[in-house]
């Protein structure tokens, strides 16, 4: 089975796309390393490798988790499939 | 790589102080920056010598001239350097950073200047690191138990890949080395921003624990004095957002899987200071490449394996720099650069234990005289941190 996207732990809000060429509307294939199990999530924008995609929606001003902790706020609402970066996430910090 | 890392033996070089070297380098180490031209005509003169050519060492003050001094004394008292020439403009300092590294039973000579002019200093410099040369290759390599082994590491151009693939693979092999007394090193203390409680969670003392914050905390004065933004472009940088990485938070908490999941931090270090003991130290430090690199040498450690995800190229003149990535497009675009390919891990081939031993296979070569990609390559980025302006 090809694993187009991983996911740290069970739980986190987003999942990261480890394949090339990933395009709005592809159905993915995610594996959650630290439960060893696997999901699916269709996107809705193209997605590059590296970058990551929301497993579930959230609402603006939402704390994203990825490993488990929080890596940032949403700045915008952001849909389950969407491509989740610096224009629609932001640090805590600094 | 040996079956069993408890009787595990690595072939290095045996120096005055009980160190063992990975490399034997003769160096020619400038004080200042004006003398570099000479340090680098010697080198030019005499095969086998390294020199390495730096910006400062002039009206330098304080705790930043005491960093200068500790990082130039500690690369030159490196075990990877068998013997060093020192030039400086002038006799005062030129001494102290000769004397520093005399004490550790190495072949070391200053040469200066002031009163001598290039020239002079060239010939006489050139006249002592040909018998340095010498010297450095009758030694021969012999056994060592695995826990003279140093290791350092630090991550750069990280993008997501990193957190998920390379940098778990350090930790796998940190957590393999630690129990057998291995002396490692990790810091890039802004980069811990976001994760610096799951850090603090794993010192072994109230004590240790204190001082890592104090790092910490002192660094995080350092971001809010000087900031003008989020930090965005630069912590993280402009490539680790190209890679996906978007806040801080997500990259720190990628960059701490380096240090697995069973090692404590048992101690922690000031920039370039040497550690008392083995095991897992914290050393306060910059997050750049070379600086952080620069630094582990300085502070004696003899390999840094170097986790990234974009691709950063880094080598280090004294210390073998061992590169892994877990990004398939950088595999496939920078192969050159990379020593061990982990990418499987990502398309679930490979298993976190067979990556962490593929890593130490790489490590045992490495330290047995292989060299890295970065040696190959010709990268010896030798970069000194500096705290603040000159006075």
């Amino acid at each position: 089975m090809t694993i187009h996207f991983i996911v740290h732990e069970q739980g986190d809000s987003v999942g990261t796309v480890v394949v090339e060429g990933v395009k709005a509307g592809d159905t993915l294939t995610g594996w959650v390393m630290e439960q060893d199990t696997t999901i699916e999530v269709k996107t809705l924008e193209d997605v590059p490798i590296g970058h990551k995609i929301a497993l579930r929606k959230l609402q603006n001003g939402d704390t994203v988790i990825k490993y488990g902790a929080d890596i940032g706020r949403t700045v915008a609402p952001i849909e389950r499939g969407a491509y989740l970066h610096v224009h629609n996430v932001k640090t805590k910090r600094w | 790589m040996p079956a069993d890392l408890s009787t595990a033996v690595f072939r290095g070089y045996r120096r005055a102080n009980g160190r063992i070297g990975v490399r034997n380098h003769v160096i020619i180490l400038p004080v200042d920056d004006i003398s570099n031209a000479a340090a680098e005509a010697v080198a030019a003169n005499i095969q086998g010598t390294l020199a390495l050519p730096h910006p400062y060492g002039r009206l330098q003050f304080g705790a930043d001239l005491d960093l200068h001094f500790r990082t130039l004394i500690g690369t030159g008292a490196n075990p990877n350097v068998a013997a060093a020439v020192v030039i400086g403009i002038e006799p005062g300092w030129t001494r102290r950073v000769v004397d520093g590294i005399a004490a550790t039973g190495k072949p070391v000579e200053g040469f200066w200047i002031e009163l001598n002019g290039d020239h002079a200093t060239i010939l006489n410099a050139s006249r002592k690191a040909k018998e340095f040369v010498h010297y450095a290759t009758a030694l021969e390599r012999e056994e060592a138990p695995l826990r003279d082994l140093w290791v350092s590491t630090k991550c750069g151009e990280s993008d997501t890949t990193s957190g998920c693939g390379a940098n778990p693979t350090v930790g796998n092999a940190f957590d393999k080395l630690y129990p057998h007394g291995v002396t490692l090193c990790f810091g890039e203390t802004t980069e811990l921003t976001g994760g610096e409680q799951l850090v603090a969670a794993r010192c072994r003392t109230p004590a240790v624990r204190e001082r890592f914050m104090f790092m910490f905390n002192r660094y995080q004065e350092v971001i809010n004095r000087w900031k003008t933004s989020d930090l965005s472009e630069s912590q993280p940088t402009k490539g680790n957002i190209a890679g996906g990485l978007t806040t801080i938070e997500e990259k720190a908490l990628g960059n701490i899987q380096k240090i697995g999941r069973l090692c404590r931090v048992d101690g922690v270090l000031d920039k370039a200071e040497t550690p008392a003991g083995p095991g897992l130290w914290f050393m306060d430090s910059s997050s750049a490449a070379a600086e952080m690199v620069t630094l582990c040498a300085a502070a004696g450690y003899v390999v840094h394996l170097f986790p990234t995800g974009q691709g950063n190229v880094i080598g280090n003149p004294i210390l073998p720099v061992v590169k892994l990535c877990a990004n398939p497009r950088t595999v496939r675009t920078m192969s050159e650069h990379i020593d061990v390919d982990v990418s499987a891990l990502l398309r679930r081939e490979l298993t976190l234990d067979q990556a962490g031993d593929r890593l130490l296979e790489c490590l045992f070569a490495t330290a047995g005289g292989r060299w890295t990609a970065a040696e190959v390559l010709g990268h010896r980025e030798f970069v000194l941190t500096r705290l603040y302006e000159s006075a």
